[in-house]
């Protein structure tokens, strides 16, 4: 009785010490899962400390980068849906581009080389400054943003420390969010630990399901990021704004209706889908896949017949899919707000 | 004829005092001011922001309300052939019409004599594609550039002219506004259209630039900007209200290419 007491609480005790280090001690810096590739991201001009990491986590949940003070980047992009808006077709506002897009994941942007749907940002640094200038979303100037951590009682010590000095530019501040966001890495699904064999196994569903996905969904869903960071068409029908993705940034009558191919990680947490957040589960996507394929200009060579899917089979695929989950990404205390 | 001698002498005297007197000024190991002036017109009329109308070869009458270009990467030819290119960190600059000051540009060059400038009309490639570090002054996306940055299809807009026009339909906020950004380097990595125009002008014809320390030579351009709506196309407001990235941008920067033109330097 009095042994096993004293056990509980030396576990208790153990237990405590451990989450104290893991909270406390423990930031290893950017480092690339075993099972991913190297990344594109160029962290020789912006190597991720500690300090700068925790600025830009603060930058990112802080409201001061909307013009009333109201919206934060994590406003749209939230943690526990990996960092995307759940049940949020579109952002805020109308009668704008952004305004009509779906908010997505920030979520391994480390290895992606063009941002948004339709990779008109080819550089993570200057990501932040569309969401901050856009009307619909933060309608704030980037030049009033400095002002305001200018003036703030807190930011300045935080550039010291984090950049050591404490003049704040806007290079510093896009840096620091850079810093922030290339730490959202998620790589600790049970798909990650069953190919890193750390003794997880999938079952007969998943493992008929995660054939199925490599068979019919790469090369466009692509192992191990499931996405080849490439634009192309899916197929489902051009929307009531006629928006042409890739071809408001090429001009190239080729990309018209392509947008970039999503990750498929997390996506059991990141309905609705696609670019326009049209599809709420992800059994309308697979319906869309089977059955409602649009021949419209540009579609995928790869999706001209569709794939033809069994009930039973995206039954599997979706078992697949929730391997995909990263519950140790979606609660991460590190790249919570604080 | 002694005296068409002595004539000859002295005058030859004087060439040879004058040719002298030049080239001794010059030390071109140090380096002097000049600026260049970008003095806006509108045909035979001075640009008034917002108050005059102008028509152009369409026939349609218009303001202007907001004109702004990035003017970048100068070089100037000596008359013996010899290249200055002015140093990448400060050869970027906006020229806009509404801020006093800021259609004038101030170089440091070393001392010397000048036939030629060139420039950049926008921002070149490398600088459209640089680390967020290295757009400061002008470039930087929180400052001056604020207006001049495309965030969402990252990339500089190289010039823009707004106005109104009875020609223009009427848009979502119940103007009748005609709006031309033109930018576009050539993609980053598919290509796209390029709008990066080189403007070369000689200025043997109207006063070469003499740069020499204590004098403030100004290399004084017209830029007529009804050249940007009449041209190798001669551009309709009510057919194109709005141009920004769209292939028919190229039509607008071939025509604005020819807007510029030396009248004079004052040395
Ligand atoms: C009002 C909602 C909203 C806010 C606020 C917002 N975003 Fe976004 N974000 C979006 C939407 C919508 C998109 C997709 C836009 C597109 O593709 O055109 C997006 C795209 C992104 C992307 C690209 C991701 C990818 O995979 O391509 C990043 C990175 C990002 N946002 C970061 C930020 C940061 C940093 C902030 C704060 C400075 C922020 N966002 C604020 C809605 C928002
Ligand atoms: C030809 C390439 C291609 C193939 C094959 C393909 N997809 Fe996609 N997928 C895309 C593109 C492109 C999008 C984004 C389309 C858009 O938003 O307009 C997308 C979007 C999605 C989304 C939405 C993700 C989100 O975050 O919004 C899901 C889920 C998805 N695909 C699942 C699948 C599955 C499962 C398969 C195989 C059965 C598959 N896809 C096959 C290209 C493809």
């Amino acid at each position: 009785m009095l042994r096993k007491h004293w056990i509980v609480l030396a576990l208790m005790v153990t237990g405590v010490y451990a989450c104290h280090k893991e909270t406390m001690d423990i930031f290893a810096g950017f480092q690339k899962p075993a099972n991913f590739p190297e990344p594109v991201y160029h962290f020789t001009t912006n190597p991720v400390t500690k300090d700068g990491f925790e600025l830009g986590r603060k930058l990112f949940y802080d409201p001061l980068l909307s013009r009333n003070n109201t919206i934060s980047c994590g406003s749209c992009h939230i943690q526990t849906s990996a960092f995307t808006h759940h049940g949020h077709d579109v952002s805020h506002g109308i009668d704008d581009r952004l305004g009509s897009r779906n908010s997505p994941a920030i979520m391994n942007l480390a290895w992606n080389p063009a941002l948004m749907w339709d990779g008109g940002i080819f550089d993570l640094d200057l990501q932040p400054i569309a969401p901050v200038t856009n009307h619909v979303e933060m309608d704030e100037t980037m030049e009033n943003v400095l002002t305001k951590l200018k003036n703030s009682s807190v930011y300045p010590a935080l550039f010291q420390r984090a950049f050591g000095s404490d003049e704040i530019t806007t290079a510093k501040a896009l840096k620091a969010l850079s810093q922030f966001m290339l730490m959202c890495v998620s790589s600790n699904s049970k798909y990650d630990k069953v190919k890193r064999n750390e003794n997880e196994t999938f079952t007969a569903d998943e493992q008929a399901g995660y054939q199925l996905v490599t068979q019919k969904c790469s090369p466009c869903h692509k192992e191990p990021l499931f996405t080849d960071n490439s634009f192309r068409n899916n197929g489902i029908a051009i929307g009531a704004n006629d928006d042409k993705g890739r071809y408001m940034v090429t001009v190239t009558a080729g990309d018209e209706y392509k947008f970039k191919v999503p990750s498929l990680r997390n996506v059991e947490l990141t309905a609705p889908y696609m670019h326009d957040g049209r599809f709420y589960t992800l059994d309308a996507v697979l319906d869309h896949y089977s059955s409602h394929i649009q021949q419209t200009p540009n579609l995928d060579p790869l999706l001209s017949a569709g794939i033809p899917l069994s009930a039973a089979e995206k039954t599997q695929i979706i078992a697949f899919l929730k391997t995909l989950t990263d519950r140790e990404f979606t609660s991460n205390r590190l790249l919570s707000e604080q | 004829m002694k005296r068409i001698f002595s004539i000859i002498t002295a005058s030859s005297l004087f060439l040879i005092a004058c040719e002298k007197d030049v080239s001794s000024q010059y030390n071109p190991s140090a380096s002097a001011d000049l600026s260049v002036e970008f003095d806006h017109i509108a045909g035979g009329q001075n640009v008034l922001l917002g108050t005059t109308s102008y028509t152009n070869a369409a026939g349609e009458s218009f303001t202007i309300d907001m004109l702004k270009y990035f003017v970048s990467n100068i070089k100037l030819t000596k008359t013996d052939g010899s290249e200055y290119v002015v140093p990448q960190d400060s050869s970027y600059f906006l020229v806009d019409e509404s801020v006093s000051g800021a259609n004038k540009i101030k170089l440091k060059v070393p001392e010397g004599e000048y036939k030629n400038i060139s420039f950049v009309l926008g921002v070149d490639s490398l600088r459209n594609t640089m680390d967020i570090s290295q757009r400061t002054g002008v470039l930087d996306p929180a400052g001056t550039a604020a207006g001049m940055y495309w965030s969402w299809n990252s990339g500089y807009i190289f010039f823009k002219m707004e106005g109104t026009s009875p020609q223009a339909p009427v848009d979502g906020t119940g103007n009748r506004k005609y709006r031309y950004h033109i930018g576009g380097f050539g993609g980053y990595s598919t290509p796209m259209f390029n709008n990066i125009k080189t403007i070369t002008i000689d200025l043997t014809a109207s006063g070469i630039a003499k740069i020499k320390t204590g004098r403030t030579p100004n290399i004084h351009l017209m830029v007529d900007v009804l050249k940007v709506l009449n041209g190798t196309t001669n551009v309709s407001i009510a057919a194109n209200p709005t141009v920004m990235v769209s292939p028919y941008s190229v039509n607008i920067a071939n025509n604005y290419v020819s807007m510029f033109s030396h009248d004079h330097t004052e040395n």
